[in-house]
């Protein structure tokens, strides 16, 4: 197979630091991407389990909006709209915010359903103690809902990561994207796509390895079914 | 802003954008169809415990799974002698299979085992047990999530664009070239947010109706 032939292999090792700048890319963007998903997701999540009406109404539109559409559609939407409120961001920057209101609307119906897995008898017991609402999330129900939304969470992670090649597709200087501009000058498309392939096995993999056994412990220290995913 | 508007409106531009959401409707089509079928292979090989094809379906679900899907599309555009459109088609489908092995192997998992033993026990082979008591059950179970990922596959329809395959986003995209104004840019990015919104949300109903459908195979 000419395609995959041992000189092609050499032209890429040489160079490497190509493939090395964009994994750092990627994971500078996808940690970003993560935090701003993670404060997003909470917020909404725990604005959907809220009593207060227009707070649910609110993360409802969120969560249906954003999981209705293509992430494709909302960067490019992101990437042009910008320019016409005279705002320029490095498009890392769209690739983080984009990414980020994306999962952040995966993550706030994981942290949703954690919630209401949660006994509706510890919110009245802190309540009653004369906690407020927000005190009563803050250190009886969400530290407990923890344990239930880490494996769904994990597996957020794990999409973000393999998402965040979509600054391929707005040059964002990613893995994704040096290997693709790398092959495209070179023309050795069969070694730089199996390396990056390679990489995100290495990352993604174990990761999802991990959600599952968490998934099978919380299962079992539930002892019965228990479904925040 | 209203001569912008009228400017977007013209027929060619709609018959424009409709033949990217026909594009976006074919791929969408052939890629739930085809990786139904080989992830319901995948799914019952996985659960199967043979001792070849167990690993071999685990093989090929976990190295399609830990990849991001647009780096298949540019992966098979470029390796293998296919048009943008079939190539992008193909990873779409082995990717979406991977996922689907894997929710039709929970749903195998969610059944009893005492049908197992029921159905053999009253002289039923392995693939009649399968096919006639086990598969329909799990069905049921696998509906939820298949409809998610079936959504996802309709969404994901849009990172063939990557490879110039000009379905609904791409053809967005392209629009935007000749109409860039901010009111035509809003009007352009808000049709095709919504045809996805109401594909999306239609499929999420025809999910719900399937479920409730098959309601008298609930154990």
């Amino acid at each position: 197979m000419d395609r995959f032939a041992a000189f092609k292999w050499q032209a890429l090792f040489r160079d490497w630091h190509i493939l090395l700048e964009g994994l750092g890319r990627t994971a500078s963007t996808a940690g970003l991407a993560l935090l701003l998903s993670l404060a997003l997701g909470v917020v909404f999540g725990v604005l959907a389990t809220s009593p207060w009406r227009s707070g649910r109404a609110v993360s409802r539109l969120y969560v249906s909006l954003i999981q209705n559409t293509p992430l494709v559609t909302q960067v490019f939407f992101l990437y042009y709209a910008l320019p016409h409120f005279d705002l320029v961001l490095p498009t890392p920057a769209v690739g983080v915010l984009g990414l980020g209101v994306y999962h952040g609307a995966y993550i706030s119906e994981v942290v949703r359903a954690g919630i209401q897995a949660i006994h509706r008898g510890q919110l009245e017991a802190a309540l009653s103690q004369g906690f407020t609402y927000v005190q009563a999330m803050r250190y009886v129900i969400l530290p407990q809902a923890g344990q239930i939304v880490l494996p769904p969470m994990t597996n957020q992670a794990v999409a973000l990561i393999k998402n965040s090649s979509i600054l391929a597709m707005i040059s964002g200087g990613d893995l994704m994207f040096q290997a693709d501009s790398w092959s495209a000058s070179t023309g050795y498309y069969g070694p730089a796509y199996l390396t990056v392939w390679a990489i995100y096995f290495a990352i993604c993999f174990p990761l999802a390895q991990l959600a599952r056994r968490w998934e099978e412990r919380v299962r079992l220290s539930r002892g019965g079914e228990v479904s925040a995913a | 802003m209203m001569e912008e508007l009228a400017a977007l409106a013209q027929w060619h531009n709609l018959r424009f954008m409709a033949e990217g959401l026909y594009i976006t409707l074919r791929i969408s089509l052939l890629t739930i169809v085809f990786s139904f079928l080989l992830g319901t292979v995948l799914g019952i090989m996985r659960y199967s415990g043979h001792r070849l094809l167990t690993p071999l379906a685990a093989v090929y679900i976990e190295s399609f799974r830990a990849s991001p899907l647009i780096l298949l599309i540019l992966l098979f555009r470029f390796t293998m002698p296919l048009k943008p459109v079939n190539s992008g088609t193909l990873a779409m489908t082995l990717f979406t299979a991977a996922i689907v092995g894997e929710i039709v192997r929970g749903g195998l998992n969610s059944v009893d085992k005492g049908q197992w033993e029921a159905a053999r026990s009253q002289g039923f082979t392995w693939w009649q047990t399968m096919r006639y008591i086990v598969l329909p059950q799990a069905l049921r179970k696998m509906i939820p999530p298949l409809t998610g990922q079936f959504i996802t596959v309709v969404k994901d329809t849009s990172y063939v664009w990557v490879v110039g395959v000009q379905e609904l986003t791409g053809k967005g995209v392209i629009i935007l070239g000749q109409h860039g104004s901010t009111i035509q840019f809003f009007a352009i990015f808000g049709m095709i947010g919504l045809i996805y919104y109401l594909l999306c949300l239609g499929l999420n109903r025809l999910g719900l109706w399937q479920e409730q459908r098959m309601s008298w195979l609930t154990m």
